[in-house]
C-alpha cells in the first residue's frame, strides 16, 4: 500500500477527486450504519421494526433475506465497510484503491439488481430498508460513472 | 502521520460499527429476552402455555383469540402486569368462528410454540393484528413472521397444519366451553371469571392491581 501510494502522490490528486472519494465515503458510511442496524435486528430477532408492514415482513422475513444462517444485511454490512475502506484510501492517494472501490460498487450494483427483482416478481412485496439501500448504491454507482476525468486519468 | 490517516479512519469506523452494534444488541436482547417461554409443566395433560412462577399470588388465565380487537387492545397491558407484579400468565387458544383467519393463527402460534417462540409469536400476532386480518394472502404472512422470528420455516409450515396443532387448539377451545367461555377475551384472575366491563384497556388494570394487593402469598 505504501509503495502504490508514493506512485500517485498527492500532488497528483485534484481536488475534485478528493471531494469525489469523501462523498463516496459518507454515502457508504450511511449504508453501513443502515446495514448494521438491520444485522442487529435479525440476530435479535427484534419485529417492531417492520411494525403494520406486511411487505416488509413478506422481504426481511423470506428465505431471500439470508443465506444459510447468515443475514443478507450482513453481507451488505461488510460491503458497505469495504466500499467505505476503499474510499477513504482512495482519497489519500492509494491507485489500487480506486479499482477495488469501481469493482466493489459493481458488484454491489449487480446484487442490488437482484434483490430488486426478488422483491418485485417473486417476493411481489417491497421493503423500504431494501429500497433505502438500493438508493444508495445507484447513488454511488453514479457516482462512480460520472467519476471527475481527472480521477479516470490518474487511475489508468 | 498524514501517512497512517487512512488506517486511523478506516480503524475508527470498524471499531465503531461493530462496539456500537454490539452495545445496540444487548440493548435489544436486554428489551426482548426470547427465553421467556415455558410450556406448562406442572400438570403434563393441561395445554396452554405459560408465563411467570408457579407461586405467583395471582395467576391470569385467558381465553383468547388473535383476531378479536379487545384480545389485542388487552396484550400489552397484560405484558406490562405480568412484568410489574410477576403474574402467572396462561394463554389459551379460543378462535372464534366470526373471524376468518383466527384458528389460522391459533395454529401459528400453535406452530411457533412448538419451536419454544410462542410468546414472541403472541406478542407478534397483536400488534400486526390491523395488518393481517385484511391481508389476501395471511398464511404467506404467518411464514413471513416466523421467518422474522427466526424460526426454522420448513418445519413451521409443516405444524402449522398438523394434528397435534390442531388437536392443541382444538382442546384449548373445548377446555374454555366446559368452563362457560363464549366470548373473547374471557379472563380469569386465580379461578374468578373478571367481569367484562372490567375489560377495558383503561380499567384492565387497576383491576389487576386490586386483586394483586388482596392476594396472599401461596405457600
Amino acid at each position: 500500500m505504501a509503495k502504490d501510494r508514493t506512485e500517485n502522490s498527492a500532488s497528483t490528486r485534484s481536488r475534485g477527486e478528493i471531494i469525489f472519494y469523501i462523498a463516496a465515503a459518507i454515502v457508504a458510511l450511511i449504508g453501513l450504519t443502515e446495514a448494521t442496524y438491520l444485522t442487529v435486528i435479525f440476530l435479535s430477532g427484534e419485529t417492531a421494526v417492520c411494525g403494520q408492514s406486511p411487505d416488509c415482513f413478506k422481504v426481511l422475513g423470506s428465505s431471500y433475506a439470508k443465506i444459510g444462517w447468515f443475514p443478507v444485511s450482513g453481507l451488505g454490512m461488510l460491503a458497505y465497510f469495504a466500499v467505505f475502506t476503499f474510499a477513504i484510501f482512495a482519497a489519500f492517494g492509494y491507485a489500487h484503491a480506486r479499482r477495488f472501490f469501481s469493482w466493489t460498487v459493481l458488484a454491489m450494483f449487480a446484487v442490488t439488481l437482484w434483490l430488486l427483482f426478488v422483491q418485485a416478481f417473486r417476493l411481489h412485496a417491497f421493503c423500504r430498508y431494501c429500497l433505502f439501500s438500493a438508493a444508495l448504491i445507484f447513488l454511488l454507482t453514479g457516482l462512480v460513472v460520472a467519476r471527475p476525468s481527472s480521477t479516470q486519468k490518474t487511475s489508468q | 502521520m498524514r501517512r497512517y490517516a487512512p488506517f486511523i479512519i478506516v480503524g475508527l469506523v470498524a471499531a465503531l460499527a461493530v462496539g456500537g452494534g454490539a452495545i445496540f444488541y444487548r440493548k435489544k436482547l436486554a428489551a426482548n429476552p426470547t427465553l421467556r417461554i415455558t410450556k406448562e409443566t406442572s400438570d403434563s395433560k393441561e395445554t396452554g402455555h405459560v408465563l411467570g412462577p408457579a407461586d405467583a399470588p395471582v395467576t391470569l388465565e385467558e381465553y383468547g383469540d388473535f383476531q378479536c380487537p379487545p384480545c389485542g387492545k388487552l396484550s400489552e397491558p397484560i405484558n406490562q402486569l405480568q412484568k410489574q407484579h410477576n403474574l402467572r400468565v396462561i394463554f389459551r387458544e379460543f378462535p372464534l368462528a366470526m373471524h376468518a383467519h383466527a384458528r389460522e393463527a391459533a395454529c401459528a402460534a400453535e406452530a411457533a410454540g412448538l419451536q419454544g417462540r410462542f410468546w414472541q409469536m403472541h406478542d407478534l400476532l397483536f400488534k400486526e393484528q390491523q395488518a393481517w386480518s385484511n391481508a389476501p394472502d395471511v398464511r404467506g404472512l404467518f411464514i413471513a413472521y416466523a421467518g422474522m422470528l427466526q424460526l426454522d420455516v420448513e418445519q413451521f409450515k409443516r405444524d402449522i397444519d398438523s394434528p397435534a396443532v390442531v388437536q392443541t387448539v382444538q382442546a384449548d377451545q373445548q377446555r374454555g366451553a366446559g368452563l362457560g367461555v363464549q366470548t373473547t377475551p374471557t379472563i380469569f384472575l386465580n379461578n374468578q371469571a373478571v367481569p367484562p366491563d372490567q375489560l377495558m384497556a383503561d380499567k384492565f388494570p387497576g383491576f389487576v392491581e386490586t386483586a394483586v394487593k388482596n392476594a396472599k402469598p401461596s405457600s
